[in-house]
């Protein structure tokens, strides 16, 4: 027999340890939050803040988009889903909370002139009726439509919200996240899209609807119509650790932090 | 005892590489079973020569990406054939030790950079250049191509140079004693001899432009439309999956697996046609 080398035996000690550490790990099992990648980057904020406030209560956020959350939770693969649309009728039976409430910004790159389309222009323009800067405003230069992919939740409320049971044209340049379709915009300066309001940045220029500007306290007061519910979902009725996440997300605290990262407050106010 | 060590190892091996087929088999069974109901449901032909992509709608027909597939591969092949079948010539024939002991590990290095690293490249680099110099949204078939050439082409090199020196010496030697140039020589002689090896290598080069997804998500654009021009956006079958996956449930997942199967045959016939040609000598 030969010897084994110290390699090995190193790597196979290591394994072991891995094993022995991550069945540990289960045993404090951890709040899993899974779902909408709009509301994702919110969910690890809260997360983090929580897991300060209470230390030793992890929370773990993962992304997949507002059908895989819903999922997730029906399958018992998450305690709570993350979605960024209003639940489905066939989903009607889930336990759910809204957190907040995000707006739809329209945006275009800020060398662009127009600031200014209205919600016919906007479904003109994502129709492929209107293909030219020329005829909303701008100057002459063929407009390039970003939207996003097939299934998505912002896809999906912008459908509801503009489209109005319109088609997005099939030639639109199709991209899988709000970062990426804010990165295009802010560097072909032809583009428009569609982001999450709280993700506007320097980089591209939210227009205004009709004349409204797209804020937080236009979407409060009800002046700017494209915005969408944040949702929390579970099985049932929360209970144990889950249940004092979502308490603390929907207290005052969770609803400030939510508030700072530009995101609209519940409208039934913060709960204690 | 040494006999049953033997045997041991034998059965061993064997139970190692019977795991790594049934993987095959596991997947190819899991894709079709997944995607077949959608094909049942829409039909074959529906699926894969219809024109509207809205599973939201409940349209599943993937012939623009088809299209998109067919239409990056080939404007890979273009730009990185013969560049790379060039850049084989030269390392084999022309190129001096020197040069040769910086290229091969360059090259080899190529094949090792991620395709999201490609990917974003294109994105920060080719997408502007062609928006701004050329024309378009920038997300094109063209810059798509040029990323998938730039990918190809350590696999058409390093084939292709391996299939030119396995050539016997008498070849050349006997070329250049019947007085042909070296030039002459490498075109009339080598290259027809290399031939097979040559043709394999552009096979597999298109048969990983074809399966490429990470890379080409960043710099097609994505559209399901039918190209009018090669500065148009396009989406491919990969990145269909690929960009679509994350929220599909239902018959949209089932129709993604069924794109996924269309995907399958496709690269099996490439790699069968590949097998084929190398093996006929």
């Amino acid at each position: 027999m030969r010897k084994t080398s110290p390699a090995i035996s190193f790597l196979t000690i290591c394994l072991v340890c891995l094993v022995f550490a991550s069945s540990c790990g289960r045993q404090n099992a951890d709040v899993i939050v899974a779902g909408s990648t709009s509301v994702q980057p919110y969910a690890e904020i809260l997360a983090e803040e929580y897991e300060r406030l209470y230390p030793g209560n992890a929370v773990d956020v993962q992304g997949g988009g507002s059908a895989a959350g819903i999922t997730a939770v029906q399958s018992g693969a998450a305690d709570i889903g993350m979605s960024s649309r209003a639940l489905k009728d066939g989903e009607k039976s889930l336990w759910s909370v809204e957190i907040a409430k995000d707006g739809l910004a329209i945006v275009v790159n800020p060398q662009n002139p127009v600031t200014d389309l209205t919600l016919e222009q906007i479904r003109k323009i994502y129709s492929a009726e209107i293909t030219d800067w020329s005829e909303a405003g701008g100057t002459r230069a063929k407009i390039h439509i970003i939207t996003r992919e097939e299934g998505s939740g912002t896809r999906s409320a912008f459908e509801d919200l503009v489209m109005a049971g319109g088609r997005i044209s099939a030639g639109a340049i199709v991209q899988d996240s709000n970062g990426t379709v804010r990165q295009l915009v802010s560097s072909d300066k032809n583009s428009i899209g569609f982001i999450s309001l709280g993700l506007v940045d320097g980089t591209v220029k939210a227009v205004s609807l009709g004349g409204v500007e797209a804020s937080a306290a236009n979407i409060e007061n009800g002046a700017y119509g494209l915005s969408r519910p944040f949702l929390f979902v579970c099985l049932g009725e929360p209970e144990g650790r889950a249940r004092q996440f979502i308490d603390f997300v929907l207290s005052g605290e969770g609803q400030r932090v939510l508030t700072h990262e530009g995101l609209i407050p519940r409208a039934e106010g913060a709960v204690k | 005892m040494r006999r049953f060590k033997e045997k041991l190892s034998g059965r061993i091996f064997f139970v190692l590489a019977l795991s790594s087929i049934s993987a095959l088999a596991l997947i190819t069974v899991f894709i079709v079973a997944k995607g077949a109901p959608i094909f049942v449901k829409v039909g074959v032909r529906d699926f894969v020569f219809g024109m509207s992509w809205a599973p939201g709608h409940g349209e599943f027909g993937i012939f623009p990406m088809i299209v998109g597939t067919l239409s990056v591969t080939l404007g890979a092949a273009v730009l990185g054939v013969p560049l790379g079948i060039c850049c084989s010539i030269f390392l084999t024939e022309f190129a001096p030790s020197v040069l040769k002991s910086v290229f091969r590990p360059a090259i080899q290095l190529l094949a090792g950079i991620p395709s999201v690293v490609y990917g974003f490249w294109g994105l920060i680099f080719v997408v502007p250049f062609i928006r701004d110099r050329i024309g378009g949204p920038g997300l094109s078939i063209l810059a798509g191509s040029v990323i998938l050439a730039i990918m190809i082409l350590p696999t058409v090199i390093m084939i292709s140079e391996v299939s030119i020196l396995a050539l016997p010496r008498q070849y050349k030697q006997n070329a250049l004693a019947l007085g042909l140039t070296h030039w002459q020589t490498i075109r009339s002689v080598m290259l027809p001899a290399a031939k097979s090896g040559i043709v394999a290598a552009v096979i597999l080069g298109v048969g990983r432009a074809v399966g490429e997804t990470m890379a080409v998500i960043m710099v097609l654009g994505n559209a399901v439309a039918l190209p009018k021009s090669i500065l148009d956006p396009v989406r491919t079958l990969t990145t269909n999956i690929g960009i679509e996956m994350g929220y599909a449930s239902g018959e949209h997942q089932q129709a993604l697996f069924a794109t996924g199967i269309v995907l399958f045959i496709l690269i099996m016939i490439l790699n069968s046609a590949a097998q084929f040609i190398t093996r006929r000598k």
